[in-house]
């Protein structure tokens, strides 16, 4: 826990990485509420079980944002299984540490790229072995 | 890079010439104003210096100043003093919805102990109606509290009006200026107000700092007890190098007065230019509001992401987005004007200050629309 925002924060903040819509997603997790200030929209292109791209959208603050950026980068190239195993903990270590009253905004990521994969396995009817 | 500051209301630079004239009272003249001694005499006769410079400002008269520890403390010692002094006459209080939380909390803080509360609600330009005022008012009103000016959207409130209420019905009237003094004019008889809250930080005079107008004849209970000091009202030993900083910047302001109010065509040269941003909207009232303020929202972005932005270009602001586990709300001030909550998420206060240029503003301008394009990009509500 940290009381600002780390360096590594606001380095994704500033240069949010692999930023934008993937038009003809393979799964699109929406998770977030305008009213509480952070909407995070996670796009994920699959290809042999293997999240191949994964792009987001965020209306939100600085941790959101950062977040969203880091969980693409957590989650590109990995498997299915290992995308949902990426935990909200794993997205904030990765960030060396977020605020302690920024945890809501943060956890927004792991639960914005879980839903985009299972809504990949909900369209395709796919189970994961 | 080049650095604009642009967040007058949460806070100002001290002057250097009000730091000047504190320094002594830190080492030199630093005797106990209660002493009788001639160090101490020296503190006790600035402190009066002090308190005179700052009812000048107002109107007031020297002996209706009690110092205090800032317009927290002043609005506290206003409203828990008075309804504690009068709770044998009424138990009701009137208030705003858009007050600072000084004023909110300590009236929230009341209703746990047994007082009651109405919230006047504000129309989309954050006015207060006096009609509302006085159709609040029940035979157990026994103080109304309303804000002279809102420090986030700057509104300026018809106190004079509420003044004439609440003198024709013979109920304590507090105001919290913190805002407003040295800004606009500010005369406690224009007003008609009883007690009046001001902040040193605010008027480029020192944090830690403030005072309470208290007419004479009104009674309050005091909310420190201890030595005395304050005729009783508010006891600690006075923070001196604090009060003379205080009076020194009320001086000044007071001699700058008609300068302030000249912030208002820089500032309106911000609003017309800001708004020429796509979905751009003024948050406040388009006159009635004060000379430095500009509150503006911007759809499908978030204030927070806003504010970093600009604090990487080297401009200080502000915005009533709040996102934190604590609240996820933003401000209640732009929920009472009627925003939704994902518009009052991208509001952006920028308060402008004594040392603002028009070069200031044109760096602003030459940075914010940048910045909005940017996160808009990123934005999922961005269509
Ligand atoms: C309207 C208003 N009231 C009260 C305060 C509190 O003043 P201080 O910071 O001196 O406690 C402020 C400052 O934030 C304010 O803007
Ligand atoms: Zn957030």
């Amino acid at each position: 826990m940290t009381d600002g925002y780390s360096e590594k924060v606001m380095d994704h903040f500033a240069n949010p990485r692999n930023v934008g819509e993937i038009k003809d997603a393979d799964g699109i997790g929406k998770v977030g509420n305008p009213t509480c200030g952070d909407v995070m929209w996670i796009y994920i292109k699959v290809k042999d079980n293997i999240l191949e791209d994964v792009k987001f959208k965020t209306f939100g603050c600085g941790a959101a944002i950062a977040t969203s950026s880091m969980i693409t980068e957590l989650a590109k190239g990995k498997t299915l299984e290992e995308g949902l195993k990426i935990s909200r903990g794993n997205v904030a270590e990765a960030l060396d540490g977020l605020p302690q009253v920024k945890l809501h905004c943060s956890n927004l990521a792991a639960d914005g790229l879980h839903a985009a994969i299972k809504d990949y396995l909900e369209k395709t009817g796919k189970k994961l072995s | 890079m080049k650095q604009v500051y642009m967040d007058h209301s949460a806070t100002t630079a001290t002057d250097p010439a009000v730091m000047e004239a504190m320094l002594p009272y830190f080492s030199e003249k630093y005797g106990n104003p209660s002493s009788l001694y001639t160090i101490g005499r020296q503190a006790r006769r600035a402190i009066e210096e002090s308190r005179q410079k700052v009812a000048d400002l107002i109107g007031a008269k020297k002996e209706e100043i009690i110092f205090t520890g800032s317009g927290t403390e002043s609005d506290n010692l206003a409203i828990k003093g008075s309804a504690l002094r009068n709770r044998t006459k009424g138990d009701h209080i009137i208030t705003s919805s858009i007050e600072h939380h000084a004023v909110l909390h300590t009236c929230k803080y009341l209703e746990k102990n047994g007082f009651k509360v109405t919230y006047l609600p504000v129309n989309k330009e954050g006015l207060i109606d006096p009609v509302d005022v006085a159709g609040a008012i029940t035979p157990q009103t026994i103080l109304i509290s309303i804000m002279h000016a809102n420090n986030e959207i700057g509104t300026i409130q018809p106190i004079a009006e509420v003044g004439k209420i609440a003198k024709e019905k013979d109920i304590v009237f507090h105001t919290d200026a913190v805002q407003t003094t040295g800004k606009i004019p500010v005369n406690v008889d224009d007003l008609g107000v009883s007690m009046l809250s001001i902040s040193a930080h605010k008027i480029y005079g020192p944090k830690g700092v403030g005072a309470l107008f208290l007419r004479k004849g009104t009674v309050i209970e005091p909310q420190m007890h201890g030595g005395g000091h304050e005729r009783n009202i508010r006891s600690s030993t006075e923070n001196v190098p604090g009060i003379v900083g205080f009076g020194k910047a009320c001086e000044m302001a007071k001699e700058r007065l008609p300068q302030e109010s000249n912030l208002a065509a820089l500032r309106d040269s911000l609003i017309k230019s800001v708004l020429e941003i796509k979905d751009s909207y003024l948050n406040g009232h388009p006159i009635k509001r004060l000379p430095n303020n500009a509150n503006f929202r911007f759809s499908y972005i978030e204030g927070e992401s806003m504010i970093l932005n600009l604090d990487m270009k080297g401009v200080a602001a502000s915005t009533g987005s709040a996102c934190s586990s604590t609240s996820l709300m933003p401000s209640h001030v732009l929920m009472a004007i009627g925003l939704r909550p994902e518009e009052a998420h991208g509001s952006l206060r920028l308060t402008l200050g004594r040392e603002n240029t028009q070069e200031d503003v044109d760096y602003v301008l030459s940075v914010l629309p940048d910045i909005v394009n940017k996160l808009r990009m990123i934005s999922p509500l961005a269509r």
